[in-house]
């Protein structure tokens, strides 16, 4: 990690600080983001409102910050829902082989054949719209969660069947050891790399998968913020072509997926200097 | 022997979309809604008129039946009907579906044609103004995501007003955008990789070089990850084109796909998910036919 270029520091570095900010934002905002101020609706960045104010007057940096909550934590508990069931299923998979790795395989392929962001928002459409806020965040990440392991239980897979054919592997089977043990002792240490770095891969895609949803209408509903909802009004021409801060939620998003793509390299690259 | 191959790979394809399509009925019966929620709230219609309407419909029966009885009107080539227009959904589909096709075929195009000469001329002067200033980008535009590109898109073309919002320059740009970088680094590595097998070396000792090299030693070998390539390239293209299409206003399956959705119209939501899912198959399907065109080693592998 010491070699770390300078552009790949300040992703990493801007994204950590993009965090810290969402998760402060009740004390870090200025306003309520939802608390509407009709006399000054769509003013530019000032001193009262310093990114400026949305169609309804409400404060564009108190909502980019709370937003990022739902956005982020989606992201996040969707990401560990993907992980948690690849794991399982992916050393399921490896360790014990035959039909249960066929059945893997095959199932993996097919939910690799889905078109997922179709059919993510096809789910969406038959769930009720009645949902609180954070229910339905949660929902979206459940939904988001089960579509998306099968990529991290391919790549678990491979590891643990090539982890279980390595020597000390064989000698403690032979003085004994239990599958339990076996798994937990000997093969799990070495999935740790993939699952970082498929952590650092599917992390920006799932909270681009909440952006999305909220930004067509079918995420997390108004006045509840998020993202997706912030990028909403950009739909609209005269707001996109006339407000030039109403854009500036997009740099959120833009940050998050340059600080993870910068995250997933460093990691890849020092994975691979264990390895070698 | 390509026969026996075609068929096989076919015959996969088909169980594959069998799979999706079995799965996607599941995931949406799962969900808790229908096309009568709105209805049913509704204090002008009586609980017999939604009987009615469920009964006419068909929303009532029980999924293996309701499954099965789309399964038939996909071999009749109607998938089903949608309940907010009363029309066979093919019919809606197939035009919105042309226009998709036009907008991925014009950005595969354009992207290869671009990837492919960039990709080879940054390998071919590794360490080079152009390689680094090709990498840098490729990495920076790696990240973007479609919403992005998109909404700057149709930022700049609102502000400068080149083009109105609608023309297909628009669409095409971003999914340009979206599919070159990854194209123009694994031209640039399956290239690199190339040249550092023994066959080249020896062309290159023998005295062969220039345009003869590349096209006679470079290319063809690495034609293998090129072709695997082409077909995940259509693949991604027919995913980002929905978003795309949404945002920069392209009457294509994207804008048909999410009215169907805020209706709740089931068939009209599974149709796009199953042609998509098709566009996806017959991808990875055309790229493997091209691996099996181009390269003996996997003909004489079967």
């Amino acid at each position: 990690m010491k070699s770390l270029p300078l552009l790949q520091k300040l992703a990493i570095a801007v994204l950590i600080c993009l965090h810290l900010a969402v998760l402060g934002a009740r004390f870090l905002a200025p306003y309520d983001p939802t608390e509407q101020n009709r006399a000054s609706t769509l003013t530019a960045p000032s001193r009262i409102f310093p990114l400026g104010t949305d169609e309804f007057g409400r404060d564009q940096l108190s909502r980019m910050l709370w937003g990022g909550q739902i956005s982020l934590a989606t992201g996040w508990i969707a990401t560990l829902l993907a992980l948690g069931i690849g794991l399982t299923l992916g050393v399921a998979a490896g360790f014990w082989g035959g039909w249960s790795d066929a059945l893997l395989m095959r199932g993996a392929e097919l939910f690799l054949a889905l078109p997922w962001l179709y059919l993510l928002l096809a789910v969406r459409a038959f769930l009720p719209l009645s949902l609180s806020p954070w229910a339905m965040a949660l929902m979206i990440a459940a939904i988001i969660g089960t579509v998306g392991w099968a990529r991290p239980a391919r790549l678990i897979r491979g590891v643990v069947l090539s982890a279980k054919e390595r020597e000390f592997v064989y000698a403690a089977r032979g003085f004994g050891a239990s599958p339990w043990r076996l798994i937990t002792k000997h093969c799990l240490p070495e999935t740790y790399g993939v699952l970082l770095t498929q952590a650092a891969l599917l992390l920006p895609q799932f909270i681009l998968a909440e952006v999305t949803l909220s930004f067509l209408g079918f995420g997390v509903a108004e006045p509840a913020v998020s993202w997706g909802n912030l990028l909403q009004p950009l739909r609209q021409i005269s707001i996109i072509g006339g407000y030039w801060w109403m854009t500036l939620p997009v740099l959120l998003v833009v940050a998050v997926a340059w600080g993870f793509s910068a995250l997933e390299d460093a990691l890849a690259s020092s994975n691979r200097a264990n390895s070698g | 022997m390509f026969k026996r191959y075609l068929l096989r790979r076919l015959l996969h394809a088909v169980l594959l979309l069998a799979g999706v399509s079995v799965l996607s009925f599941v995931l949406l019966e799962l969900a808790p809604g229908d096309f009568l929620g709105e209805a049913r709230i509704n204090p002008q219609l009586s609980a017999s008129t939604i009987a009615a309407l469920q009964e006419q419909y068909g929303l009532n029966q029980s999924l293996p039946h309701k499954y099965l009885s789309w399964l038939g009107s996909v071999t009749k080539g109607s998938f089903g009907v949608s309940f907010s227009y009363n029309l066979p959904v093919s019919t809606l589909l197939w035009p919105r579906a042309r226009k998709t096709l036009q907008l991925t075929l014009a950005s595969l195009f354009l992207s290869w044609l671009i990837a492919l000469p960039l990709g080879v001329l940054s390998a071919g002067r590794r360490g080079g103004w152009l390689d680094r200033g090709t990498s840098l980008v490729t990495s920076l535009l790696l990240g973007l995501p479609d919403l992005v590109l998109a909404c700057l898109v149709l930022f700049l073309a609102v502000r400068t007003g080149w083009f109105r919002t609608g023309h297909p320059i628009l669409p095409i740009t971003v999914l340009v955008l979206a599919a070159l970088p990854l194209l123009v680094r694994h031209v640039r590595s399956a290239l690199l990789d190339v040249a550092q097998q023994p066959h080249v070396r020896a062309a290159r000792a023998h005295g062969i070089h220039g345009m003869q090299l590349w096209f006679q030693w470079l290319l063809p070998a690495a034609a293998n990850p090129l072709a695997s390539l082409f077909g995940l390239s259509i693949a991604g293209l027919i995913s980002s084109s929905l978003l795309v299409e949404t945002i920069l206003g392209w009457p294509g399956l994207g804008p048909l796909f999410l009215e169907a959705i805020a209706a709740r119209d089931f068939y009209l939501v599974i149709g796009p998910v199953m042609l998509s899912a098709v566009f996806l198959v017959a991808g990875v399907l055309i790229g493997d036919l091209l691996l099996y065109l181009v390269d003996p080693r996997i003909r004489t592998g079967i």
